[in-house]
């Protein structure tokens, strides 16, 4: 399926992504190429398949992950915050939300 | 160069110590990085206080007696090793080759980390790499491409290329890489070194920067397959932190290396060989099946009939499970923030699109796109339906045979620029590769020859689910056999 310009401004937002003139009108041909190139799965008959959830082994799958409910040791919030582009006040400081 | 085992009781006995290794190597990355651009970081300071306190270790353990010393538990001695830079190692930057993760230094050690420190190993510093691991050539790296030591000209392959080129290099023994799609045995192809991708879940991703989550494994170079089971042996296993690891005994790698081949089955897909293999590629894949027929073992037919899907398969799961994976990277937390962005939303769109590089881009959008609302069951759903196909494919073909044998790469390393304007082409060099990740199956490359030209061929064998000391195995009996005595023009 053709994907066009307007479809790749639509995906960039989804994506959070502000993407300039020169990278939509370059993206645009690559990304058709590459989804035409994925269609060619259609020609399978999976109708009687079912889907590959993940990538566990039959062992992964077995594997019980649980554990009890206990607090363990954290980062904290120091270390947590220390590499923040803005933190204050033991916050994430952010530009406003609604603007 | 020495063997792992040969250097660590060198240094264990005496006959060197764990500072010199470590001051060699550290001096070989430096001078080489001039031409090879394969560290971003060398950790000149931290690795030498390591080497520092092995050494005294070592002194204080030696007094000992036998049954009380520590020095078994430090299988790794003293031996440096180099570390891909999207796998966390404290006090160590973890740019993952983009700018959108600035200055940031990982507060934690990925578990694979942790078990190689313990074990004695010296880590020198941090390798480039395609922009988080998205690449088959170094070229998406943020800080400019490896050069592969055998012709800096070419390409490195990627996505882990500066820990190939790191080992190819001599600069250390062994390295981690990560393997979503090749990322390690494609590499290693194309500088000629052993590259293993483990079983999904044998080692644990915890520390690991997620790109596919369903088809990350951190994986080993070295020059020796030998050298691959002592690192491997240190990593595989359960950890609680990564949910995905499975509770399946790790048996010992380096006891089984030895056994003999003769009477195993090796599986030849002869489809695999046909439209869009290099000639030398498959003169050497022909020529590497024929040693291994010399070795005693005997050669099948079998069948993968989805293989030639995968890449279609996997540039749909994979760029779907990256453009959740990188949701994350927003400007809040760590790393880069876009300047003067006047509300969050902006501020958001800024910092990903100043830094993230295009292909990162490109596979987030098309992740997007196949994830959205009206193309889920058309894409996504379609692939996964496929993936379980070509598991399938590989569940019948090992009913009939221990490994399968492929070529690692359709071509040899390939010249700078050649593909970087064509993404469809450049995700074809992970054409044997991908079949590995989607599947969840083990495999490895082992150098097999040089073209014409002087560049090195990797054969690749792919085994059922945790047959990584099979795979090890095989690739020792080749190297054993027909060894790679080239080295590449760049070397320490």
């Amino acid at each position: 399926m053709p994907i066009t310009e307007a479809d790749i401004e639509k995906i960039a937002q989804l994506a959070h992504l502000e993407i300039t003139d020169d990278e939509r009108r370059l993206f645009a041909p690559q990304i058709s190429e590459i989804v035409t190139y994925v269609e060619q799965l259609n020609a399978i008959d999976t109708s009687a398949v079912e889907p590959a959830l993940g990538g566990l082994t039959p062992e992964g799958e077995q594997t019980v992950s649980s554990r009890r409910d206990e607090v363990q040791p954290s980062l904290g919030q120091g270390l947590a915050l220390d590499q923040a582009p803005d933190a204050a006040a033991g916050h994430f400081r952010v530009p406003k939300v609604l603007g | 160069m020495k063997s792992i085992s040969n250097l660590r009781n060198s240094i264990v006995d005496g006959e060197t110590s764990a500072c010199g290794t470590a001051e060699a190597a550290l001096n070989a990355a430096e001078k080489l990085n001039e031409s090879l651009n394969a560290f971003l970081e060398i950790d000149r300071e931290g690795a030498l206080s390591r080497a520092k306190a092995i050494d005294a270790k070592i002194k204080s353990e030696t007094k000992m007696a036998d049954e009380t010393s520590a020095l078994p538990a430090l299988p790794l001695a003293g031996v440096p090793l180099a570390v891909k830079d999207n796998i966390c190692v404290r006090g160590m930057q973890a740019s993952c080759g983009s700018r959108i993760l600035g200055p940031y230094q990982p507060p934690y050690n990925a578990t694979a980390i942790d078990r190689l420190i313990a074990a004695g190993s010296v880590i020198i510093g941090k390798t480039n790499c395609d922009e988080f691991a998205m690449g088959s050539s170094n070229e998406n790296s943020a800080f400019g491409p490896v050069k592969n030591p055998w012709d800096i000209s070419r390409v490195p392959g990627g996505s882990s290329g500066g820990s190939a080129a790191a080992v190819a290099a001599g600069i250390v023994p062994a390295a981690l890489g990560s393997d979503t799609g090749g990322s390690v045995r494609q590499p290693a192809a194309l500088c000629g070194v052993i590259g293993l991708k483990p079983t999904y879940g044998r080692v644990s991703r915890y520390g690991l920067v997620a790109f596919g989550s369903s088809l990350d494994q951190i994986g080993v170079f070295a020059r020796q397959a030998s050298d691959a089971a002592a690192v491997l042996q240190v990593i595989a296993g359960r950890d609680t932190h990564d949910a995905t690891t499975a509770e399946v005994t790790v048996p010992d790698y380096s006891a089984e290396l030895n056994q003999d081949v003769r009477g195993l089955r090796i599986g030849v897909s002869r489809a695999l060989l046909g439209d869009g293999l290099n000639a030398e590629v498959r003169a050497a894949i022909e020529r590497s099946i024929e040693v291994y027929r010399e070795l005693g073992t005997e050669i099948v037919d079998v069948d993968l009939p989805h293989a030639k899907y995968a890449i279609a398969v996997y540039y749909i799961i994979a760029t779907a499970e990256a453009s959740s994976n990188l949701a994350r990277y927003d400007g809040v937390r760590y790393g880069f923030r876009a300047k003067d962005a006047p509300a969050l939303r902006n501020m958001y769109r800024r910092t990903r699109d100043e830094g993230f590089g295009a292909e990162v881009k490109r596979r987030i959008m098309l992740g997007t796109y196949v994830l959205s609302a009206g193309y889920y069951d058309a894409y996504y759903l379609k692939a996964q339906k496929v993936r379980t196909l070509l598991r399938q494919d590989f569940a019948a073909a090992f009913a009939n045979c221990d490994a399968v044998l492929t070529p690692t790469t359709p071509t040899p390393a390939f010249l700078f620029g050649e593909k970087v304007d064509d993404p469809l082409a450049m995700y074809l060099n992970d054409i044997y590769t991908v079949t590995a990740n989607l599947a969840g199956v083990p495999g490895i490359s082992v150098p097999c020859g040089l073209s014409a030209d002087g560049l090195p061929i990797g054969l690749q064998l792919l085994g059922p689910y945790w047959s990584e000391a099979r795979l090890l195995q095989l690739a020792h009996a080749y190297q054993t056999a027909r060894p790679l005595n080239a080295r590449p023009k760049v070397h320490a």
